[in-house]
């Protein structure tokens, strides 16, 4: 941008000698871009440690190096032998509830405040920001004795009701925002046109706000899926309990199962990094709309 | 904007007049959402103060009023003065590393170079997956025996020789807890430098120009401007830091589940421990916890836009 060392210049007008006349990256630039790549790099280490010792042999496990002699995928398909499906399964429960749920609670509440001042609206919005903040660690004791006396640890609505509670927020947060962001006048067209609020709502604003939609959707749905304390607190058993707390009890106290560890770690982790990256630049919008009102 | 505002009130002034039982309306939109707030954040809340205050056995029948009784056992546990001091450096110091890095890294990854998408792409991994794994890796890697980051020390010659006590990072508390610290800071950097990013996108980018024409240096346009219009996104990703990390069980429980003894523990493991062995004095915990909670979001509405409303 500022200054173009003429070294620089030299250096990297090959790469350019077939297309049209280009300036050449300034070095200050290329620095830059080198560190950031060291940075990135850096932040995907434990995953791709991760995933090499998911596919080391196991006669390789507890090698002093850093990649084994060669791959092997004995793991991913051994691991289907211990019940992990099952578990797999009620995590997608959990998750697709919670996310159903929230979008069941958070559309209409995001909408309305969105498109209505009425009394209590500022209490409303006040209440959510700070369900926001809260987190079920801190209150974990009082959700554990208030399923248990509902009868409901081990029930997958359980763990749906509480991730949809501490997750809703977002959605509200995300959808208020693109809604507020839609001319009102288009529903009103709408409304001429005979349609009620809730046929405007769906024919109009919903498909217009569907960008917010989807990052509430996934966002919801990748929380809930990597909760683990409340999880481990609201089931007892191997066949209720979700992946995370499946993985955590590999770790026993005395020995570790590391080979399935690290290969439902894969299973779980993976995909949810990809389906994140969907969404990754609308997140901080959610997460701090609350303190911008 | 303006002129929207104002049509939508003038229609529900209309609609309120014409239809009086419309002023329930509100109800049936926010309803749910409150409904579903009061189940599963607000009822818990208040059991979990009544069991501080109740004796129960340990196979759960309430046994009468325990008075007071849960917290003078919590405050008699000979460990708590070491837990207390210890979740004061957890926060301040993971909170603190985690925004000077974030501030770094946001002004980097807001350059203009080739490739900048995918490599903030790849911040975003530990953000988006579970702590829980994150913080398996690190203990695997952490391992005395054949850790990867063991390997790569005594190929750099810091470490001599593997199972002895230097490379058993996870059973000595010093050593533990530190470790612990710097996963948890590893972890928050990802959503602390995208909160940044979007505070500095947020800053006009005439304002720079002027500095410029001003013949300002880049040290004294970033103390200047940068920093004070960057304020606002800071004290809130910040804030956000501080909740997170406060009540951040996973890293502790995966790595050493809060021993030798409870010497790396913080008062949200411990917490968890007393749940297993004694829910009243756990629940007494949770209150002393969840009074920090109310305390960091009181700061917080005071600090955001909704304390100035309330100001005024």
């Amino acid at each position: 941008m500022s200054t173009v060392l003429p070294a620089a210049q030299a250096g990297f007008a090959h790469l350019h000698e077939h297309k049209k006349p280009r300036r050449a990256l300034p070095t200050r630039t290329l620095i830059f871009a080198g560190l950031a790549y060291l940075v990135a790099a850096f932040f995907l280490l434990p995953y791709i440690e991760m995933v090499i010792s998911a596919l080391r042999p196991q006669n390789q496990l507890l090698d002093r190096n850093y990649l084994p002699s060669h791959f092997d995928w004995y793991n991913f398909i051994d691991i289907w032998s211990t019940g992990f499906g099952n578990n797999l399964r009620i995590s997608l429960e959990v998750a697709g509830g919670a996310t159903v749920l929230v979008l069941l609670v958070a559309v209409p509440a995001a909408y309305y405040t969105a498109r209505q001042r009425f009394r209590g609206r500022n209490a409303f919005l006040l209440l959510v920001l700070v369900t926001q903040m809260f987190q079920p660690t801190a209150m974990l004791v009082g959700l554990y004795r208030e399923f248990l006396s509902f009868n409901m640890l081990d029930s997958v609505m359980a763990l749906i009701l509480v991730n949809a509670g501490f997750n809703m927020a977002f959605a509200v947060w995300i959808l208020n925002a693109y809604v507020s962001a839609i001319p009102a006048e288009l529903e009103e067209a709408a409304f001429i046109d005979g349609s009620s609020r809730i046929g405007a709502l769906f024919r109009i604003t919903l498909p217009l706000a569907l960008p917010g939609v989807v990052t509430a959707l996934i966002f919801t749905f990748i929380s809930a899926w990597n909760e683990f304390i409340v999880a481990l607190t609201l089931t007892t058993s191997p066949q209720t309990e979700p992946l995370t707390v499946t993985l955590n009890s590999y770790i026993g106290q005395y020995q570790v199962d590391w080979s399935h560890l690290f290969a439902g770690s894969v299973i779980a982790t993976i995909p949810v990094i990809i389906l994140f990256s969907l969404i990754e630049g609308k997140v901080v919008g959610g997460l701090t709309a609350g303190s911008i009102k | 904007m303006g002129v929207l505002t104002a049509e939508q009130s003038v229609t529900t002034r209309v609609r309120r007049k014409a239809w009086s039982p419309a002023k329930l309306a509100p109800l049936l939109w926010v309803g749910p959402a409150m409904l579903l707030i009061a189940v599963v954040v607000l009822w818990p809340v208040v059991i979990m103060i009544r069991t501080a205050f109740q004796h129960i056995s340990p196979d759960g029948f309430i046994l009468g009023s325990a008075g007071w009784k849960n917290f003078v056992y919590l405050w008699q546990e000979p460990d708590l003065p070491g837990i207390l001091i210890r979740t004061v450096i957890w926060v301040v110091s993971i909170v603190a590393c985690t925004m000077l890095i974030s501030l770094v890294l946001s002004q980097l990854f807001n350059q203009k170079f080739p490739g900048r998408r995918a490599a903030r792409w790849a911040l975003i991994a530990p953000w988006a997956a579970s702590v829980m794994m994150t913080s398996i890796v690190f203990r695997w890697a952490l391992d005395a025996n054949n850790g990867v980051i063991n390997v790569f020390l005594n190929d750099i010659g810091v470490l001599y020789g593997y199972n002895n006590n230097a490379s058993d990072w996870l059973g000595r508390p010093g050593s533990a807890f530190t470790w612990m610290i710097i996963v948890a800071i590893f972890v928050s950097i990802p959503f602390s430098t995208y909160a940044l990013l979007a505070g500095l996108q947020g800053i006009p980018s005439d304002i720079y120009e002027a500095a410029k024409v001003d013949g300002a240096s880049p040290w004294r346009t970033y103390r200047s401007i940068t920093l004070p219009l960057l304020r606002p996104a800071f004290i809130v990703a910040l804030l956000i830091n501080v909740m997170n990390v406060f009540n951040s069980f996973p890293i502790i429980w995966e790595m050493t589940r809060g021993g030798p003894g409870h010497r790396t523990s913080t008062t949200t493991t411990f917490m968890y421990q007393l749940k297993q062995s004694y829910i009243g004095e756990s629940a007494a915990m949770s209150v002393v916890n969840f009074g920090m909670v109310v305390i960091i979001v009181l700061i917080y509405l005071r600090v955001t836009v909704w304390g100035k409303d309330e100001a005024s």
